[in-house]
C-alpha cells in the first residue's frame, strides 16, 4: 500500500525534472516562475491620492494574488508616518514620494536606507491658489478666446506676491512634504517666475531663508480645508485635491506639473533596503503585479473609468467619483467650467513610466542641492552613485522578463537595454535642458538656487 | 400610567423633537462638502455601511475559496509543497471597526483596572503609600491622551520590535496603552477612597481576631469598598471610551477613530453623513458600556 504513493511521487519528481530541463532548453527563466516567495502576507501603505491607483488595481484585479501574494492596503495619516512605518517594519512597502527613498538614504530628514524598483506614474500634480489670489492674478493674465492663456507663469503671481509685501502681509503656500515632488515643482515654478522660494539651512529646516513666499507642509487631504481657512494662499498637491478645490469653489488650479516639466517622474514604490535584501523573490513578485496594474491602467479609457470607480471607495481615495474622474480621464478642470484636454496628466505605463531611471533620481538630487537640503557641493559621480544605491532597475527587469516569459507583457513594453538615463530632458517651463550626466552643469543654469560649492 | 409616560413617553417625545430640530437646521448650514446631513441622509449612510459590510463578507468568503483552490493545486503539483492559509486582506468594514474599538478599549481598561485596584487598596490602607503616590496621581491625572500618545508611540516602537505577523499591531498597543494611562485615575482614586472609608469597627474586629493581612483585605476591605471600586471602574471605562477615539485617530488603529479621520480626509459628499453615523454609534456604545457597568455594579453590591 505504501509503495504506491512513493512510486507516484517519483513519477511526479521525474516529470518535474523533465519540465525543468524543457524550460531551460527554451531559455525560459524557470527559476523565476518557481521562485519561492520568502513572504506571502504583506501590508502596503498609501496616501489618499489618485496616483495610489496602481496598488488598488493590483489588489482589485487580483494581480497580487496571481503572484501568490496576500496584500493588505492601508491608508496612512501623512508622508512622515508612512516613511517611519516602512523603516520600522510595520509596513512592507508603500506608495512614496520619489524624494523619500533618496532623502532617507542620504540622510535628509530621517536617515535609513530605502530603495525602489518601481516608479508608479508620471505627472499628476497641480498648483492651486485661493479665490482672492486668483482675482488679483486675473488682472494681469493674458487672455485668448475668453480664457487665460496657458501655461500660466509665476511672473503673474509675482505681482500678487509683491502687492502682499507692500501691504505687509506674508504670502504662504502649502506643499505635502519637504522631500516631495510638489515641493520641488512648486519651487521650480516660483523660481522660474523670479519668486524666491527660500533655502534650507542648518538652522532653518523649514526652507524659508530668504523666501518671498513661505512654503510649509500640510498633509494632502487637508489642503482644501487649510486653504479655505486662510492659513495658506495656495498649494501644490496631487489629485484629487486640486479638483476638490474647484468642486468646492474655494480655489483655482493655475498650472499642472505636466506644464512645468512634461512627463516628470512622480511617485515610486519604496521598500526598506533590509526588506529588499531579505525578500528578493517577493520583491520581484510585487513589481510584477504592479507592472501589470500600470499596463492595465494605460490600456484603455474604459479601464480608467473603472479605476476611478474603484478608488472613489472610502477605503482608497474616497473623494467623489466626478472629482477623481476630472483628472484621471484625460481632462483637467482649471477654473470652474474651464475644462481642458490633458491626455498625459496621469501616465501609469506609457513612456516607460514605471522603469526606475537613474536620471529621475538624479533630477531630484539636483533639486535637493539647489534648495540647500544637500548643504555642500557634490561631484557629478556622487549623484550617480546615490541613484544606483536607491534605484534598482535589476529587480524591475527581472520582473519584466518574467512577465514577458509568461506572455503577460511584450518585450517592447520595457526599455530592456536602457543604461538608466532617459536622455536629455527638455519640456521645462523655463526652457532649460536637463542632462543627468552633468548635474553640476545643470545647476549652473538657474538664476535662483545654489550651485557649485555655494552655501545658503 | 404617569410612570410610563415619564420613562417612555417623554424621552420619545424629546428624541422626536431633537430629530425635527436637527432636520430643520441641518439643511441651512452650508459646508464645503455640501449641506450638513439631516437624519434621513444619516440613516441612508448607516444602511449603506451595513450593506457594505455584507458585501465585504461575501468577498471574504470568495477569497478563502480561491485560496483553498490555490493550495489544493499547489499540493496536487507537489505533495510536499508548503501551503499556508492567509488571513483576509480586504478592508475593515464599519462593524469590524466597532469591534476593533471595543477590543482596544477593553484591553486598555483591563490593564488599567489591574493596576489601579491593587494600587488603590494599598493607598487606602497605608498613609505612607498614599502620601507617596498622591502628588504623582495629581500631576498625571489631568494629562490629555493627545499628550501621552507621542510618548507611548515612541516607547512602544522602541520596545516592541516585531517582524511581520506579530500577535498585536503596534497601533493597537499604542491606543490601548493610551487608554490605560488616561482611564487609570478614576478607579485608583475611588478605590483608595473606598478603602479609607471601610468601617473602623470591622477593621478592629480583624485586629482582635488577628486575621492575616491577605484575609483582611479579601474578607473585609474589598467587599466593603466594592461599590466605590465599581463606581471608579464605571467612570474609567467612560473616560477610556472617549480617549480611545482620539487615540485611534492619531495612532491609526483601525477602529472608529480611524474611521472618522479617514472619512474626514476623504471629503466626499457622503463623508459628513458617515461621520455622523459614527458619532451616533460611538454615543450609543458608550451608553451601553455605562449601563453594563452599572448592571455589574448592582449585581455585585446586592450580594
Amino acid at each position: 500500500m505504501s509503495r504506491i504513493p512513493a512510486a507516484g511521487n517519483r513519477r511526479k519528481f521525474l516529470r518535474s525534472i523533465g519540465a525543468l530541463a524543457g524550460a531551460s532548453a527554451l531559455g525560459l527563466p524557470a527559476h523565476a516562475q518557481k521562485a519561492r516567495l520568502e513572504k506571502e502576507a504583506l501590508k502596503f501603505g498609501f496616501i489618499k491620492l489618485t496616483d495610489m491607483v496602481p496598488l488598488a488595481i493590483a489588489y482589485e484585479k487580483k494581480f497580487f494574488e496571481d503572484e501568490g501574494l496576500f496584500v493588505t492596503l492601508e491608508a496612512q495619516a501623512n508622508w512622515k508616518v508612512l516613511l517611519d512605518r516602512v523603516i520600522d517594519g510595520q509596513l512592507d512597502g508603500a506608495h512614496m514620494l520619489a524624494g523619500q527613498p533618496l532623502g532617507a538614504t542620504i540622510g535628509v530628514g530621517t536617515k535609513s536606507p530605502v530603495v525602489t524598483a518601481f516608479s508608479m506614474d508620471l505627472n499628476g500634480n497641480g498648483i492651486t491658489v485661493s479665490n482672492e489670489v486668483w482675482r488679483e492674478m486675473q488682472k494681469h493674465l493674458p487672455m485668448a478666446g475668453g480664457r487665460p492663456v496657458h501655461p500660466i507663469k509665476a511672473d503673474v503671481l509675482k505681482k500678487v506676491v509683491d502687492k502682499f509685501k507692500a501691504e505687509g502681509r506674508q504670502f504662504k503656500m502649502g506643499m505635502v512634504f519637504t522631500l516631495s515632488t510638489h515641493n520641488y515643482e512648486l519651487r521650480y515654478w516660483l523660481a522660474a517666475g523670479g519668486i524666491h522660494p527660500g533655502f534650507y539651512t542648518a538652522a532653518d529646516s523649514n526652507g524659508q531663508s530668504g523666501a518671498d513666499v513661505l512654503i510649509s507642509v500640510t498633509p494632502p487631504p487637508q489642503m482644501p480645508a487649510t486653504l479655505e481657512s486662510g492659513t495658506i494662499h495656495g498649494y501644490c498637491v496631487g489629485e484629487p485635491w486640486n479638483q476638490q478645490a474647484v468642486a468646492k469653489g474655494i480655489g483655482v488650479p493655475v498650472i499642472t506639473d505636466y506644464q512645468i516639466w512634461k512627463n516628470n517622474p512622480e511617485k515610486v514604490f519604496g521598500v526598506n533596503r533590509a526588506w529588499a535584501d531579505k525578500y528578493p523573490n517577493t520583491h520581484v513578485a510585487v513589481v510584477k503585479a504592479l507592472i501589470r496594474a500600470g499596463k492595465w491602467l494605460d490600456a484603455s479609457m474604459a479601464n480608467r473609468v473603472e479605476a476611478v470607480k474603484i478608488i472613489s471607495r472610502p477605503n482608497y481615495v474616497g473623494a467623489s467619483e466626478e472629482v477623481i474622474g476630472n483628472s484621471m480621464t484625460g481632462t483637467y478642470e482649471f477654473e470652474k467650467g474651464d475644462k481642458r484636454p490633458m491626455p498625459d496628466f496621469n501616465v501609469f505605463f506609457r513612456h516607460y513610466a514605471t522603469y526606475p531611471y537613474y536620471s529621475d533620481a538624479i533630477w531630484y538630487l539636483t533639486q535637493m542641492r539647489r534648495w540647500g537640503q544637500i548643504p555642500e557641493g557634490k561631484p557629478d559621480a556622487w549623484y550617480l552613485d546615490v541613484a544606483k544605491q536607491v534605484y534598482l532597475p535589476d529587480v524591475y527587469l527581472k520582473a519584466a522578463r518574467a512577465l514577458v516569459a509568461e506572455g503577460k507583457a511584450a518585450a517592447a513594453d520595457f526599455p530592456m537595454k536602457s543604461d538608466g538615463y532617459r536622455g536629455v530632458q527638455d519640456g521645462f517651463i523655463d526652457g532649460l535642458k536637463f542632462d543627468a550626466r552633468k548635474p553640476n552643469d545643470y545647476l549652473k543654469q538657474f538664476r535662483i538656487g545654489l550651485q557649485g560649492g555655494e552655501a545658503a | 400610567m404617569r410612570a410610563a409616560v415619564l420613562s417612555l413617553g417623554v424621552p420619545m417625545a424629546a428624541i422626536a423633537l431633537f430629530l425635527v430640530i436637527w432636520a430643520a437646521s441641518a439643511a441651512r448650514v452650508q459646508t464645503s462638502l455640501g449641506t450638513v446631513p439631516g437624519p434621513v441622509q444619516v440613516f441612508v449612510q448607516a444602511k449603506a455601511l451595513l450593506e457594505d459590510h455584507l458585501l465585504e463578507r461575501s468577498k471574504q468568503a470568495e477569497f478563502y475559496q480561491r485560496q483553498a483552490e490555490r493550495n489544493a493545486k499547489l499540493l496536487a503539483e507537489d505533495a510536499r509543497a508548503e501551503v499556508r492559509i492567509h488571513r483576509w486582506t480586504g478592508k475593515a468594514t464599519f462593524l469590524d471597526q466597532i469591534f476593533t474599538s471595543l477590543k482596544t478599549v477593553f484591553t486598555g481598561f483591563l490593564i488599567a483596572s489591574l493596576v489601579a485596584v491593587p494600587l488603590g487598596i494599598l493607598c487606602g490602607l497605608s498613609k505612607v503609600i498614599q502620601a507617596a503616590l498622591n502628588p504623582l496621581i495629581q500631576v498625571f491625572r489631568p494629562v490629555s491622551p493627545l499628550a501621552w500618545l507621542p510618548i507611548v508611540t515612541l516607547i512602544v516602537s522602541a520596545l516592541y520590535v516585531t517582524t511581520g505577523d506579530a500577535l498585536f499591531q503596534k497601533s493597537f498597543l499604542v491606543s490601548a496603552i493610551t487608554v490605560t494611562l488616561c482611564s487609570l485615575w478614576p478607579t485608583l482614586i475611588n478605590t483608595a477612597v473606598g478603602v479609607t472609608s471601610v468601617d473602623r469597627d470591622l477593621l478592629n474586629v480583624s485586629r482582635v481576631l488577628q486575621l492575616p493581612w491577605t484575609t483582611k483585605v479579601r474578607r473585609i476591605v474589598v467587599p466593603s469598598a466594592l461599590p466605590y471600586i465599581f463606581t471608579g471602574m464605571r467612570l474609567s471605562l467612560g473616560v477610556g471610551w472617549m480617549v480611545l477615539i482620539a487615540a485611534e485617530m492619531l495612532a491609526q488603529n483601525p477602529g472608529l477613530g480611524k474611521f472618522v479621520w479617514d472619512e474626514f480626509q476623504n471629503g466626499s459628499q457622503e463623508s459628513l453623513s458617515r461621520i455622523m453615523v459614527a458619532v451616533l454609534a460611538i454615543g450609543l456604545i458608550g451608553f451601553l458600556l455605562d449601563r453594563m457597568m452599572l448592571g455589574l455594579q448592582q449585581l455585585v453590591t446586592r450580594q
